[in-house]
C-alpha cells in the first residue's frame, strides 16, 4: 500500500466514528474517553495535513467499498477539501483541549461529559464527510451526521434556555434538510445520478429552466445552513446559549460547511453562474444586516454571532464573483474566518469565566485584571476587523481586488459595501473592547482564576490565526491552485470518472461478470448494447488509469486484494 | 440504460406528495413543537415519495437474475429513500424528546420568542443605548471646564481648585 496514498482519504471520517463508538462504550471511564478523543482528533489532524500535501499534486479519489463511482459512493480529497479539512481538524482539536481543561476545572458534574465526547467525535466525522464527499446524497448524509450531533451538543443539559434556543435551531435545520432532500430527488429525477462528477457532465445537457430550479433549490438548502440573509435569523438566536466550546466549534465550522457546499456546487455543477447576481445582493444584505445587528448588541456572544453572519457575506461575495481570484480569496477567507471566529468565541468563554458575564453592561476593567486575556481578545478581534497586516486584512484585500477586477457596477457596490462593513466590524469590536477591557467595572467581578489548560488552546488558535498571516503567501498560492482546479472542472471529473463513465471500483468487473453470466444463461435481446458498454468501460479505465498519475496502483491493489 | 426506460411520473404519487407537502408546510408554521414535528414527518415522507417518483415507473425487484434489467425498477432512489427514512426517524425521536422536555419545564411545548431580541428592540424604540459608556455619558462638565480643572504646568497662576493644599 506504500505507493498509493488513497487509503488516507476515508480516515478523517472513519477514525472519529470508531472513536465515538469506543468512547460511548467506555462511558464509565471519563479518563479513557478523554484519551480517545484527543488521540483520534490528533490522528485526524495528521491525516488532514498529509492529505493537504498530497492533494496538491492532484485529487485523491477512493470509491468506498470498491463500488465504482456513479453508483457507489466516492470520497474526493482535492485541494479545497483538504484545506477545509486541515483547518477544521486543527480547530476541533484546539476546542476539544479547551473543553477538557474546562471540565477539569469545573468538575464533571457541570455537564454530562460521557455524552459530550462521542457526540463531539461524531460531529467531526460529519464535517469531514461533508468536506470529502463526492456525491450529493453523501453530502446530505454528512450534513445529517453533523446536525444530529449538533442538536445534542446545543441542548446539552436540557436547561430551559437551551431547549428554547434548541427548538428554533432544530426546526430550521430540519427544514433545510428536507429542502436539500427534495433538491436531491429532483436532481436524480432530472439527471439519473447524484454523483458530483457525473452531474457535472450531465447537468449541461438538461433543460436550462430545470437546471436553474435545481440550482436555486440547492442554494436555498445550503443558504440556510450557511446563514445567508434572509435565511440567517436562526443563528444569533440559537448559538449564544450553548456552552462556550460548543458555540466556538459551531461558529467556526458549521456555517462554513454550508459555504463549502455552495462553493462546490456553484463551481462544479453550475459553472454558468446564473445565480451570481442574486448571490451578490444576498452577500451585500448578509454583510450589512449582520453587522448592523452586531452593532446593536450588548452581549459579546450575540455580538460575535452577528459578526459571524455578517462575514459569511464576504465569502458569498467571493463565490458570486465567479473568477479564479474571487474563489481563491473566498477560500482563504473561509480558512481565516474559521480560525478567528472560533478563537474569539473561546476567548469569550474565558471572559465569561473571569468576569462572570458576557453582557457588556456588567463587564469592565479586564485589561487590568487579566492582561493575558486582553491580548488574546485583542489579536483575533483586530484580525476579524481587518487591521493590516493580519489575515483578515489579507483576505479582504484579496476579495476587494477580485471585485475590482470584475468591475461591474454590482461588484463595485459590493467592494464599497465590504469596506464599510469591515469598518463597522471594527466599530462593534472596539466598542466591546472598550467596554469590557478598559472601563471600570460596574460591579467587582468574582475573580475566578483562569486554568492554564484553557488559555493554552485559545492561545494556540490565536497563534494559528497569526500563522495564516505569516504563511499567507504560500497559502494564497495554495488557494489559487485550488481555485484553478475549481475552474477547470475536467480535473475533478477525470479523477473521479477516469473514462467519463465509471470510477475505479470493483463493480465494473462485477457488472461484467454478471453480464457474462447472463450471456451464458439467456442470450436475449438488449444484452448486446449493455455488454458493449461495459467492455468499452474496462478498456477506458485502463487507458485513463495511466493518465491519472499514481492511480494505476489503486486499481492494482484492489484487484490484488480480491480473491 | 439497462433499467426500465419508462420515466413518466406516477400521477397518484405526485398528488399524494402535493397533499403531504401542503399539510406539512402548514403544520410547520404552527407554534407547538408537536405539530411542527408532525409537519416535519409529513414533509419527510413527501420527500421519500419524491425519490420513488424520481426513480421512474415501478418494475420488478432489482435482483440480478430474477428479471430482465429492462423490467427492473431503479434501486438507487430506493436506497436513498431508505437512508432518508432512517435519518427522519432519528430526528423525529430527538424532536419528540425535546418537545417532552419543553413540556416538563414549561408545561407547554410552544416555540418561544427570543427575549434578547425583544429587549434590544424595546431599547431601540425608546432610543436608549444598550450599554452605558463612561466616555460618552453626560458627566455634567464640558471639555473646557475639565481643561480648567487640570493643572497646567506652564501656568503662572494656577486655578484655585488645583492649588495644592498649603502645608502649615
Amino acid at each position: 500500500m506504500t505507493g498509493d496514498p488513497t487509503w488516507l482519504v476515508p480516515l478523517p471520517v472513519v477514525l472519529p466514528l470508531f472513536g465515538a463508538g469506543l468512547a460511548l462504550a467506555l462511558y464509565r471511564r471519563p479518563r479513557a474517553q478523554r484519551a480517545i478523543s484527543v488521540v483520534v482528533l490528533s490522528l485526524v489532524l495528521a491525516v488532514s495535513v498529509a492529505l493537504l500535501v498530497l492533494a496538491d499534486s492532484g485529487p485523491l479519489v477512493i470509491d468506498v467499498g470498491g463500488w465504482a463511482a456513479p453508483v457507489g459512493i466516492d470520497l474526493v480529497a482535492d485541494r479545497l477539501s483538504a484545506l477545509m479539512l486541515t483547518v477544521s481538524s486543527a480547530v476541533t482539536l484546539a476546542v476539544l483541549l479547551y473543553s477538557l481543561a474546562e471540565g477539569e476545572a469545573d468538575g464533571d458534574e457541570a455537564a454530562p461529559v460521557s455524552i459530550y465526547h462521542p457526540t463531539y467525535l461524531i460531529l467531526t466525522a460529519g464535517v469531514a464527510n461533508a468536506f470529502l464527499s463526492g456525491d450529493l446524497f453523501n453530502i446530505y448524509v454528512g450534513f445529517e451526521i453533523l446536525l444530529a450531533a449538533s442538536y445534542v451538543l446545543l441542548t446539552l443539559g436540557g436547561t430551559g434556555e437551551r431547549i428554547r434556543a434548541g427548538s428554533i435551531y432544530v426546526v430550521v435545520a430540519l427544514l433545510s434538510s428536507v429542502l436539500f432532500l427534495i433538491a436531491i430527488a429532483l436532481v436524480y429525477a432530472a439527471t439519473g445520478t447524484v454523483n458530483l462528477a457525473q452531474l457535472a457532465v450531465r447537468l449541461p445537457e438538461i433543460d436550462p429552466g430545470v437546471r436553474l430550479l435545481l440550482q436555486v433549490m440547492l442554494l436555498l438548502a445550503f443558504g440556510i445552513k450557511a446563514a445567508i440573509f434572509p435565511l440567517s435569523a436562526w443563528l444569533p438566536d440559537s448559538y449564544p446559549t450553548a456552552p462556550a466550546p460548543v458555540t466556538a466549534v459551531f461558529a467556526g465550522l458549521l456555517t462554513k460547511v454550508g459555504v463549502y457546499a455552495i462553493i462546490r456546487t456553484q463551481t462544479l455543477l453550475f459553472p454558468e453562474g446564473r445565480a451570481d447576481d442574486v448571490l451578490m445582493w444576498a452577500a451585500l444584505a448578509t454583510m450589512v444586516v449582520g453587522i448592523l445587528g452586531a452593532v446593536a448588541q450588548d452581549d459579546i456572544k450575540r455580538l460575535l454571532s452577528f459578526t459571524l453572519v455578517s462575514h459569511i457575506g464576504y465569502m458569498i461575495f467571493g463565490i458570486a464573483l465567479a473568477t479564479q481570484a474571487g474563489w481563491s480569496a473566498s477560500i482563504y477567507y473561509v480558512a481565516h474566518h474559521i480560525t478567528v471566529q472560533t478563537a474569539l468565541f473561546l476567548v469569550v468563554g474565558l471572559i465569561e469565566r473571569h468576569g462572570g458575564s458576557t453582557s457588556l453592561d456588567r463587564l469592565g476593567g479586564l485589561a487590568k485584571l487579566a492582561p493575558v486575556l486582553a491580548l488574546l481578545f485583542f489579536v483575533p478581534a483586530m484580525n476579524l476587523g481587518g487591521i493590516p497586516p493580519l489575515s483578515g486584512f489579507l483576505g479582504k484585500v484579496g476579495l476587494l481586488q477580485a471585485g475590482v477586477q470584475v468591475g461591474t457596477p454590482l461588484a463595485l457596490t459590493l467592494v464599497v459595501g465590504g469596506v464599510l462593513v469591515s469598518l463597522l466590524t471594527l466599530y462593534a469590536l472596539v466598542k466591546a473592547w472598550n467596554k469590557a477591557f478598559w472601563q471600570t467595572p460596574p460591579v467587582e467581578p468574582p475573580r475566578t482564576p483562569l486554568p492554564l489548560g484553557m488559555i493554552g488552546p485559545t492561545a494556540a488558535l490565536v497563534g494559528f490565526g497569526l500563522l495564516l498571516t505569516v504563511g499567507a503567501g504560500p497559502l494564497y498560492g495554495y488557494t489559487d491552485r485550488a481555485a484553478l482546479t475549481l475552474q477547470d472542472r475536467s480535473v475533478y471529473i477525470a479523477s473521479v470518472l477516469p473514462d467519463g463513465e465509471r470510477g475505479q471500483g470493483e463493480s465494473a468487473e462485477v457488472a461484467e461478470e454478471a453480464e457474462d453470466a447472463e450471456h451464458d444463461n439467456a442470450p436475449g435481446a438488449g444484452d448486446g448494447t449493455a455488454g458493449d458498454g461495459t467492455a468499452g468501460d474496462a478498456a477506458g479505465t485502463e487507458a485513463a488509469g495511466t493518465a491519472a498519475d499514481g492511480r494505476v496502483g489503486a486499481g492494482a491493489t484492489t484487484d490484488g486484494g480480491r480473491p | 440504460m439497462p433499467l426500465n426506460p419508462d420515466t413518466s411520473p406516477n400521477l397518484t404519487l405526485v398528488l399524494v406528495i402535493t397533499a403531504l407537502v401542503t399539510v406539512g408546510v402548514y403544520l410547520l408554521l404552527e407554534r407547538s413543537l408537536s405539530r411542527v414535528l408532525i409537519g416535519v414527518i409529513l414533509l419527510g415522507n413527501a420527500a421519500n415519495l419524491l425519490f420513488l417518483v424520481a426513480g421512474g415507473a415501478a418494475g420488478r425487484p432489482p435482483l440480478v437474475g430474477s428479471a430482465e434489467p429492462s423490467e427492473m425498477s431503479d434501486p438507487l432512489p430506493q436506497a436513498m429513500a431508505l437512508t432518508a427514512i432512517v435519518i427522519t426517524l432519528a430526528m423525529t425521536a430527538f424532536l419528540l424528546a425535546m418537545a417532552y422536555r419543553s413540556w416538563q419545564l414549561h408545561r407547554h411545548d410552544e416555540v418561544q420568542d427570543d427575549v434578547e431580541d425583544r429587549r434590544i428592540a424595546r431599547l431601540a424604540a425608546r432610543d436608549e443605548r444598550a450599554t452605558t459608556d463612561a466616555d460618552t455619558e453626560d458627566t455634567r462638565s464640558t471639555l473646557d471646564e475639565e481643561a480648567a480643572e487640570t493643572r497646567d504646568e506652564t501656568d503662572d497662576a494656577p486655578s484655585e481648585r488645583t492649588t495644592p493644599v498649603e502645608v502649615p
